[in-house]
């Protein structure tokens, strides 16, 4: 791994960000082109959106050669090319959704010749841009190799979400949840570099691989240092943000509410997958093999866990975020909220893969993170189809008895809350098994048990949001309720509400993709072994 | 295995025709569906090869579906399995047809979610695999929750609500226990494997302790479905609530999910703790049926009069299900499928004159079998049907799960572990009289006595229109009308079937027999063990290890052991 020449060690690394530049171009496409007079350039935005990111896909294919992928010096090598092409795909759908949302006021005074055209005041073409640059960067962090890129890939991942959330929609409310969102993002960051400077002032380095043999060196002379953990946990806590974990999750029901459906989808999604990606890459330097040992017997391999601190701390943030969103879930009246507390607790079920660890553990994270990103986009995608007066659908009563005008979207609200509920045979179902089977290898008995008391719990809200369109009579404000003008938001829900279904049909090969994805570097690297396969 | 899957797939198939066919035409799509489920069972049933022998059929191995977690889309039947898909699938076409009156707002989605309910009910009695079992055993209140919270009464959405959190809360746990089972299995094999038959070779080896909160988490989630004291209470909202057609599968078939699971999963899987539990279940049954009876006896509705019958007699089949003798565990097996057909077939009574006087009333209605003979001649074969009259179905499966129970006490000779006898049988014995009481009573009231209809115009007005919101029209059955020839064709199939199966009980009872020996199969070597643990508690600790061993060489071989014991 000492090449003669510092490119060639440069050029794996460029094949394999091939996706990355696909998006970079197209974000810059984009943004020019949102800027042209023809109104037909204008409305044809989303559709290089989606070209774009559908090119990344390909890219991912055409890019990723076991070789190139071993000689990127990369944690997880072939992590990649399970979720560059997830986060892509479900990055499409999130575009459907904002289809004729941004700039709506604008192009309509526009359209009826009130104003002349004027570059300024639209910001779709910002909107798209910094949509691509957000899934970038939720793409970059896959290939990141140390703490800089990695924060950097962070950074670029929240930073254009924030202006999303503000330009999105229209009135005041998405600016002040931006406002928010933004200055707790930003403290949120601040707690995670200052993590990172606390490791690199532990170890030495800033490489990952490198920082993951000087933590190994730690543990072996005595556990690790005081410092190392304090970095780690300031890093851990600081991703909880992302995440939307406790104690970092409180921003959420307050800038879901506040923020225009379609991004609101998007901040439940990609940050978070950026986030848990983070997660795994920072755990898989501490290790999941601290504290092996064998029981006397010699029969049952106990499990190899996290350090003692890390794993507590992992523990209590898992515990607690899926009771606090369960339970907090139960406590509203507004539905973009218990969307909120639900995605809460989905992440504190995910917080079990991540301490559960390699192998199957992080197969059942990854796995989580496609199911929940299909099953949460399919039920914000129901909302943003439809609208009342110009207004975005909120309260429990905009949707009551949904079914007697729009029964698509009410069956796909219906369908999107079972499958988050865990109910066969959705492909949340799927998750959750594999997720406590996980578990279980693990010897993480306990979590299991905490997160089937939280399922239970959870039915309620899910079943009150499921019931609610197709059983209570309509009230008199879902009477005024009516479908968006464009049709692909009802195209987004349609399509995630089916891959429910669909998905659990294919779960076994999605399941040895992603096992493919987690497994550990080719023999061949003499820098990746040993430690990933115990 | 294909014949199986087409039995469960034809009617899912009838209800996506169905989804896209005029209103119209959705009660054909819908009998057509079931009526060619039905033909296909009995196909198979015809055909089946494994009635004498108790073992699964087809019995090839595992299909692969989430091969990494070791999940297949394994289905086969045994003869306790195919006996209740066969009941299901009975009813379900018949369940269609009673509701052709009654259902007349959202008559697609209604039968839509029949079918799919049908589906997932005989998914769960054919399901090899632990995980499939779950899917259709959870499924089945998707369907089932719609079906209460549309076209259901006026407290509709709290019962459908109160139903499906409780089996939900209670079947997470079983899903926990179920995958614990198969880390279990890995561990003793190195792979995942969800087939039930693995699951229960390694479960049995799993230590007393560890077997009795498996057995305990299986527990919960089954109980909450039997429902067992005191975790009936939703049920006779449920009942109350449901239309006539959504109680009659919620108390023939999704009731016996139940039992059945504890037959399948619970008693099998976790012997010890079956042993360690066995009386305290036997004692809440015990407490369901008296209850539950006292109950019936001041109930003046007449459907949740049914419902709480319900929750006596699976009483009763649960106390002989844990007997843990033959005669018992044959018995809870054959009372599956009466309770079925004679509970199902009296609400199927309840509803046709619900539908004609819009009252349940036991108050306000009396000498019905004035104006509805036809109706009072299968109302009253029905209610004896269901009391245990000596020649009817009921009869036999009551008389046996008694008599497992009294002869359920550790003699050392029957081979069999008990710690239930005589005082339990006879306790239980009570619920018999209090149920040929309440019954009865039933009886005298709305089917003879003086004629008592709701003449009242205003009353009748009031219930019409407190029912007219969610689809039960007094359009179809004018008052007080005998039933016409769809009713009694609704009817007719189940009356035969509870005089055949009463008088020909014999093929059936051989039929259910080896499946309960081999249900069976690991308790005489385990009631060793857990006698055994009792004496040598205080000395037990370091010789731990090897005890267990000997104990998983006698597990292995439980014929042998059954054979010396007996």
């Amino acid at each position: 791994m000492s090449p003669v020449l510092p490119i060639l060690s440069l050029a794996p690394k460029l094949q394999l960000l091939l996706p990355e530049m696909v998006l970079f171009v197209g974000a810059v496409v984009v943004a020019v082109r949102g800027l042209s007079k023809h109104r037909g350039a204008r409305e044809s935005l989303p559709l290089l959106t989606i070209l774009t990111l559908a090119g990344s896909i390909a890219a991912v294919f055409v890019s990723w050669t076991p070789s190139a992928a071993s000689d990127a010096g990369l944690l997880l090598p072939n992590l990649g090319r399970f979720v560059k092409p997830m986060i892509a795909g479900i990055a499409m759908v999130l575009v459907l959704l904002s289809i004729g949302t941004v700039d709506r006021q604008t192009e309509a005074v526009v359209a009826r010749g009130r104003r002349a055209f004027d570059p300024q005041r639209v910001i779709r073409g910002e909107f798209y841009a910094f949509f691509l640059f957000s899934v970038m960067g939720a793409m970059l962090l896959c290939n990141a190799n140390d703490l800089i890129w990695l924060f950097l890939a962070i950074e670029l991942v929240s930073l254009p979400t924030y202006i999303m959330v503000a330009v999105g929609g229209h009135g005041n409310r998405p600016q002040e949840a931006a406002v928010k969102y933004f200055f707790l993002g930003a403290m949120s960051t601040a707690v995670f570099l200052y993590g990172f400077a606390l490791i690199y002032g532990a170890t030495g380095t800033l490489e990952l691989a490198a920082i993951r043999d000087a933590l190994a060196a730690q543990a072996a002379s005595g556990g690790l240092s005081t410092l190392s953990i304090l970095g780690l946990v300031m890093v851990i806590l600081g991703l909880c943000f992302k995440i939307t974990a406790v104690p970092m999750h409180f921003y959420a029901p307050d800038v879901y509410e506040g923020a225009p459906t379609h991004v609101a989808a998007f901040l439940a999604f990609i940050p978070k997958v950026a986030g848990f990606l983070a997660l795994i890459l920072i755990l898989t330097c501490v290790g999941w093999s601290g504290h092996s040992f064998l029981e006397p017997d010699g029969v049952r391999i106990a499990y190899n866990g996290l350090p003692t601190p890390i794993a507590a701390i992992l523990w209590m943030v898992a515990v607690i975020t899926m009771t606090l969103g369960n339970l907090g879930g139960l406590l509203q009246h507004s539905v973009k909220r218990t969307f909120a507390y639900s995605s809460i607790a989905h992440s504190g079920y995910m917080v079990i893969g991540l301490i559960a660890g390699p192998a199957a553990g992080i197969d059942a994270l990854l796995f989580y993170l496609l199911a929940y990103g299909v099953m949460t986009t399919a039920s914000f995608a129901a909302l943003a189809a439809l609208e009342r007066k110009g207004e975005e659908l909120n309260h429990f009563s905009d949707i009551a008895g949904m079914r007697v005008k729009h029964p698509v979207m009410a069956w796909m609200l219906a369908v999107s809350q079972s499958s988050l509920v865990g109910m066969p045979p959705f492909i949340g179902f799927v998750a959750k098994v594999y997720l406590f089977i996980a578990a279980f290898e693990a010897g993480h008995v306990g979590l299991v048990i905490a997160a089937v008391l939280n399922s239970a719990i959870s039915a309620l809200y899910y079943l009150r949001i499921a019931i609610m369109p197709l059983v209570a009579p309509p009230s008199a404000r879902s009477d005024e309720v009516t479908l968006v003008p464009s049709i692909w938001p009802r195209v987004a829900a349609i399509a995630c509400g089916t891959g429910t279904i669909i998905l659990t049909l294919v779960s076994g090969q999605l399941l040895s993709a992603v096992r493919s994805s987690t497994a550990p570097a080719q023999p061949t690297t003499t820098a990746m072994d040993g430690r990933a396969s115990p | 295995m294909t014949e199986i899957w087409l039995a469960i797939l034809v009617p899912i198939a009838a209800a996506l025709g169905l989804a896209v066919s005029p209103a119209r035409h959705a009660r054909s799509w819908a009998l057509a569906g079931t009526l060619a489920s039905l033909a296909i069972l009995t196909d198979i049933a015809w055909q089946f090869p494994a009635w004498k022998t108790g073992t699964y059929f087809p019995s090839t191995d595992a299909v692969p579906w989430i091969a990494g977690a070791g999940i297949g889309l394994s289905v086969g039947f045994d003869t306790v399995g195919l006996l209740m898909a066969l009941l299901t699938a009975l009813l379900m076409p018949l369940c269609i047809l009673s509701s052709y009156s009654s259902i007349t707002e959202r008559v697609r989605e209604y039968y839509g979610w029949f079918l799919v309910l049908g589906s997932s009910i005989i998914l769960a009695f054919a399901a090899r695999d632990a995980i499939l079992f779950y899917i259709g055993y959870e499924f089945t209140l998707v369907p089932m929750t719609i079906i209460i919270a549309v076209y259901g009464g006026t407290e509709r959405r709290i019962a459908a609500i109160k139903m499906f959190l409780y089996t939900f809360l209670g079947s997470m746990f079983m899903l926990a226990a179920l995958l614990y089972v198969g880390w279990e299995h890995r561990l003793a094999t190195g792979a995942w494997n969800f087939d039930i038959d693995a699951l229960i070779a390694t479960s049995v080896r799993l230590p007393s302790s560890t077997q009795y909160w498996l057995f305990a988490a299986l527990m919960i989630g089954f109980a909450v479905k039997v429902p067992l004291f005191p975790l009936h209470t939703w049920l006779p909202l449920a009942h109350d609530q449901a239309p006539t057609a959504g109680s009659v599968i919620l108390a023939a078939s999704m009731l016996k999910l139940g039992t059945y699971g504890n037959y399948r999963f619970a008693l099998p899987m976790a012997p010890a703790g079956g042993v360690e539990l066995m009386s305290v279940v036997a004692i809440l049954s015990i407490i369901a049926i008296l209850y539950a009876s006292l109950i019936c006896w001041v109930q003046t509705d007449a459907k949740k009069l049914i419902a709480y019958s319900s929750v006596a007699h699976l009483g009763l089949c649960m106390l002989g299900l844990f007997s843990l003798n033959p005669v018992g565990v044959e018995g809870a097996v054959f009372y599956m499928v009466n309770h079925g057909v004679s509970t199902g077939a009296l609400f199927l009574c309840i509803g046709m004159f619900y539908e004609r006087y819009h009252t349940k009333d036991t108050e306000v209605l009396g000498g019905l079998a004035r104006r509805m003979p036809v109706w009072a001649c299968f109302m009253v074969f029905f209610t004896l049907a269901s009391i245990g009259l000596p020649g009817l179905n009921g009869f036999i499966g009551e008389f046996l799960c008694l008599g497992g129970t009294f002869i359920a006490e550790h003699d050392g000779q029957s081979g069999y572990p008990g710690v239930l006898g005589p005082w339990y049988a006879v306790v239980a014995g009570l619920g018999l009289i209090l149920a040929a009481m309440y019954l009865l009573i039933l009886l005298g009231k709305i089917v003879w006595g003086p004629l008592r209809e709701p003449h009242d115009e205003h009353a009748a007005h009031a219930a019409h229109a407190e029912h007219a919101g969610h689809g039960h029209h007094a359009t179809a059955s004018a008052l007080g009308a005998d039933l016409n020839l769809r009713e009694i064709v609704t009817l007719a199939p189940l009356a035969i079937a509870c005089l055949w199966i009463g008088f020909q009980p014999k093929p059936m009872l051989d039929a259910i027999a080896p499946c309960a020996e081999r249900m069976l199969a690991h308790y005489p070597a385990n009631v060793e063990r857990h006698l055994h643990a009792n004496e040598t508690a205080v000395a037990a600790t370091t010789a731990e290890s090897s005890g267990d061993t000997a104990v998983a060489a006698t597990t292995a071989t439980p014929s042998n052991a059954k054979g010396e014991a007996r």
